[in-house]
């Protein structure tokens, strides 16, 4: 895929002094780039931070300041209105249910895209070509058009409300087992696999002792971005999940439609549901931002 | 590699088993794991294509099926209509209104965000100091949930004493009634998708650039380029096939947009008149609104075709637009 360490490396030999033109932008000119780059980022990064700090200064205000326009400071208003929140939807409920079906997906898509990954990148047997391309051609199927009928199987299979409902058709991806398969093939050597084979592994123990601890790095990634993807996935769990055992989304969707008209409660809550995922980026957005720039694709 | 020290080798099994016994046990143990070489590959890859099966091809052709017949929520399969459907379907105004809301919302979010997302991955491509401080910057958005960036931008756009009309009215224009102007709620609807959307896609085409390699820039500019050109003749062309694969992505999540749409109004409809109702909203209410899962079917079908129609004609454009880039 995408060949990052080039551009790292001539980033490092020009800080040391060694090339004689630094690698910057358009051009690889010498210079540093000056307040206007600088300004630029900084409205962008300004424009991406607001609204979530806006979203702050609503929720940290009653209502009735909210009406004579929002002050530019928080107000002390933000716990009374998240408890509102707690009050008028199962936040705790929504919370663990995020949490679980995250958590779960994520696991799963790892644990099979690196089994699927194992085989197509390392193994050789009849059809793998084939069936690889065909994978990859599932990623530009809009699958999200068989709601109709998906939904009919989960009410066939009693499933309609349960959290088995929304795990069960993530549990392994065509994005995850092509993102699998690329890592793989160049970070696990074939010599690796032979040598455990030749000691008596059976395939299996070949993945379990080889095949996973090489994948680590990219699974890690694969996990990132599913869970992400999972947490703040809206269509399929507001079709098929109950108001009373919600996902963090669908709980937010619910405090709209009970407080539309006070609007510091409807921005606590977004708020409140988004601090986990902002905790989350804190400790792994640098993984988010290489795995992106590695070939991640939309979730 | 440093993968290599963290192998554990197995415990080795058959090799101290006494020899009388062996042979045939021996020859079982081969065959064994013959087919252990054999089938194994295909056992690991099977989860993907059941789940596929199951979950995502068997749907799309049931609603074709779904959609040939009368069909309920509640009461389930009914009797064979044949196109019954669709024709009731093609004849709503609502389902006019829902094509052309998609496709206005698309256009306005896929195609800024394109073009800002390159702006950006140039900045970014710069030699910053702090860079992964500006990347992660970009990509905060991403991580914030579309039903939650729905209702903050809600307010944002909101039509009384919203902050973007306030500050509208504070420069000397007129307020925007987001809320009831079709284009305008189109508009909003877009500014939640891009603000979204935007950094990931910046950082995407931020690893596109680093790709190109360095000495075409140095040719460039012994030619005489100056950054502006350079970045016409030489970045925006080598970026063509990330253009296309941003385009794509870009167009089948964009014509099935439903989050941010939904929660623009506590009903959920797209409005009064159906201002902003987008596709996969109409097959919502069709479906779980009105509990007729034989339209919803038709509507759902009617759009998998439009999205495989839109998905071949933006990979020609793309990529012809993208040629004569290169030929200039």
């Amino acid at each position: 895929m995408i060949e990052q360490t080039a551009g790292k490396g001539a980033a490092r030999a020009a800080r040391r002094g060694l090339g004689a033109r630094r690698r910057g932008g358009a051009g690889g000119t010498m210079r540093r780039p000056g307040v206007l780059t600088y300004g630029f980022l900084g409205a962008v990064i300004l424009g991406s931070v607001f609204p979530l700090w806006w979203s702050f200064l609503v929720g940290s205000h009653d209502s009735s300041v909210i009406s004579k326009g929002v002050p530019l400071t928080p107000g002390g208003n933000f716990l009374a209105n998240a408890a509102t929140v707690l009050d008028s939807i199962p936040f705790w409920k929504a919370l663990s249910n995020s949490i679980i079906v995250s958590t779960v997906t994520a696991a799963s898509v790892v644990l099979f895209s690196t089994l699927a990954g194992f085989a197509f990148a390392k193994l050789r047997f009849r059809g793998s070509k084939v069936l690889l391309v065909f994978v990859i051609a599932t990623m530009a199927v809009p699958t999200q058009l068989g709601v109709v009928p998906l939904f009919i199987v989960m009410a066939k299979l009693g499933w309609t409300g349960s959290l088995w409902a929304v795990i069960v058709p993530g549990v392994v991806t065509a994005f995850g087992v092509f993102w699998m398969t690329q890592y793989l093939r160049d970070a696990l050597p074939d010599e690796l696999i032979e040598a455990v084979r030749i000691d008596g592994a059976s395939m299996i123990q070949a993945f379990w002792y080889v095949g996973l601890p090489a994948a680590r790095p990219a699974a890690a990634m694969l996990a990132l971005f599913t869970f992400v993807a999972t947490w703040t996935n809206f269509f399929w769990p507001f079709i098929v999940l109950d108001p009373s055992n919600p996902t963090l989304p669908v709980a937010l969707q619910l405090l709209q439609a009970a407080h539309f008209v006070d609007y510091s409660i409807v921005l606590a809550g977004a708020v409140l549901s988004t601090i986990p995922l902002l905790l989350l980026f804190a400790v792994a957005g640098r993984q988010l931002v290489s795995g992106i720039m590695q070939g991640a694709v939309k979730g | 590699m440093a993968v290599t020290d963290r192998v554990h080798t197995p415990p080795p099994t058959r090799q101290r088993a006494p020899r009388d016994k062996s042979v045939k046990r021996l020859a079982f143990s081969q065959k064994v794991s013959k087919w252990d070489v054999k089938l194994s590959p295909y056992l690991y890859i099977s989860p993907f294509f059941l789940l596929f099966a199951v979950t995502g091809l068997f749907p799309l052709l049931y609603t074709a099926w779904v959609s040939l017949h009368s069909w309920n929520l509640i009461g389930g399969q009914g009797e064979f209509t044949g196109l019954e459907n669709y024709e009731f379907v093609l004849a709503q105004p609502f389902f006019w209104n829902a094509v052309g809301n998609t496709f206005s919302i698309f256009l306005l979010s896929s195609v800024p965000q394109v073009v800002i997302a390159i702006a950006i991955a140039a900045v970014l491509d710069a030699n910053l100091r702090a860079r992964t401080f500006w990347r992660m910057g970009v990509l905060v958005p991403f991580v914030v949930a579309p039903v939650a960036v729905g209702l903050i931008f809600n307010n944002l756009f909101a039509d009384q004493a919203g902050l973007v009309n306030e500050m509208l009215v504070g420069v000397g224009l007129d307020p925007v009634r987001w809320h009831s102007d079709s284009l305008a709620s189109h508009a909003a609807i877009a500014t939640m998708v891009n603000f979204r959307w935007t950094g990931y896609n910046a950082l995407i085409f931020l690893a596109a650039m680093q790709a190109i390699p360095r000495d075409v820039y140095e040719a460039a500019t012994i030619d005489g380029a100056g950054r502006l050109r350079q970045f016409f003749s030489v970045t925006v062309p080598m970026l063509r096939p990330t253009i296309i694969f941003v385009v794509i992505t870009a167009t089948i999540g964009g014509l099935q947009i439903f989050d941010e749409a939904r929660v623009f109004d506590q009903a959920g409809l797209g409005g009064a008149d159906r201002q902003w109702q987008t596709l996969t909203m109409y097959i919502w209410e069709l479906g779980w609104g009105q509990r007729n899962f034989g339209r919803a079917s038709a509507v759902a079908w009617l759009l998998f075709l439009i999205i495989v129609i839109i998905a071949m004609a933006n990979f020609l454009i793309t990529r012809r637009i993208a040629n004569q880039g290169g030929r200039q």
